[in-house]
């Protein structure tokens, strides 16, 4: 109990100086113009302003900003500077991004020219509730990855064979392997719950609807 | 004496606390690995995997299947001396399809005291969280 009052007051005394150094950091930033009446209650007090998002290495917390490699790498943002934009991730739209043809991935470690073996195959699961049905579309998926990512370690191949809730999914399980982790976390829900249950949508993404590549896989090639 | 020292490091600690729970996930690139079963260990900063640079030019297929890396944080046992020996990493990095081996630092250039996992996005403590 001592302990966990000692820790309360050292965390309360910690953040009282580090908000004490923050704002002594933007006192010797030259003077700006007044700021705005609104003072305490800004508008989106919550929400990061999207300057925020994919911040140089050397700020990003976990690399170190004296080592002399940090100053070479490539920064986020010049790299994604004209890419799709998404929600969240790290707020490009790969799967757009590779359609458009703006990044061009290989398929093959050493042959640039190696085409992915893409499966055009929805799966469609119905989903207890009122959110709309998941339409998991593989050609989406063996774009980037291989048969042998997902099965039959992660996914079993076979209808009704695989129990999925949303509850294994932010657990780390299933599509939670990759979404949440690598692939765009599911605050989207919408990109999976597709499928309405009177009928509408479900069908390919606007991205995929515009001509982008010659011509999107209509059946597995190979 | 005592209590000056007692409240230096709870200030200390309190502070580095904040830093943690205010840098750390909150910022790093989404799905940013760090790699620090033995770096530090053996005298060398923690490494630092960025996905998005590397999915900009490979698709996930490719390491994933082809260099043989396991889709969970903590179940790949790299380490230098397999890289040089052409596994992991060092399938690309090795002065042919990527930069060679004795760039130690652009790899090795997290911050001391890292924990290995992944970086950037929500966390959750489930069996998919290491």
């Amino acid at each position: 109990m001592k302990l966990m009052k000692r820790l309360m007051a050292g965390t309360v005394a910690g953040v009282l100086v580090a908000t004490l150094f923050a704002s002594a950091a933007h006192a010797a930033e030259p003077a700006a113009a007044p700021a705005p009446a609104a003072g305490v209650n800004t508008f989106n007090r919550l929400m990061k302003p999207k300057s925020d998002r994919n911040p140089a290495q050397a700020n990003d917390g976990i690399h170190d900003p004296t080592c002399e490699g940090t100053g070479l790498l490539q920064l986020p943002k010049e790299a994604f500077k004209d890419m799709p934009e998404a929600s969240s991730g790290n707020y490009v739209d790969w799967v757009q991004a590779l359609n458009k043809q703006l990044i061009k991935p290989r398929y093959d470690r050493k042959n640039p020219n190696e085409e992915p073996v893409v499966l055009d195959l929805d799966i469609v699961r119905e989903v207890k509730g009122t959110m709309p049905d998941v339409v998991y579309p593989h050609d989406r998926h063996t774009m980037w990855l291989d048969c042998s990512n997902c099965h039959p370690d992660i996914f079993i191949p076979e209808k009704g064979k695989n129990q999925i809730s949303m509850a294994m999914i932010l657990m780390g399980q299933k599509c939670g392997v990759c979404h949440g982790k690598v692939a765009f976390p599911v605050a989207e829900c919408r990109k999976c719950h597709s499928k309405k249950k009177d009928g509408s949508g479900g069908g390919k993404p606007a991205a995929q609807a515009e001509p982008a590549k010659s011509e999107p896989a209509k059946k597995p090639t190979k | 004496m005592k209590p000056i020292g007692r409240g230096f490091w709870r200030l200390t600690m309190a502070l580095a606390l904040a830093l943690c729970l205010g840098m750390d996930a909150a910022l790093a690139e989404y799905a940013d690995v760090v790699l620090n079963s033995q770096a530090e260990a053996q005298g060398v900063r923690p490494v630092i995997y960025p996905h998005w640079f590397h999915r900009i030019r490979f698709r996930c297929k490719v390491c994933h299947n082809e260099l043989g890396f396991e889709m969970k944080v903590g179940s790949n046992q790299i380490d230098m001396n397999k890289i040089l020996d052409g596994k992991f990493c060092g399938m690309c990095h090795n002065g042919d399809i990527a930069w060679g081996t004795e760039f130690c630092d652009r790899c090795h250039s997290g911050l001391p005291g890292l924990q290995t996992g992944i970086r950037g996005g929500s966390k959750s403590t489930g069996p998919g969280e290491y």
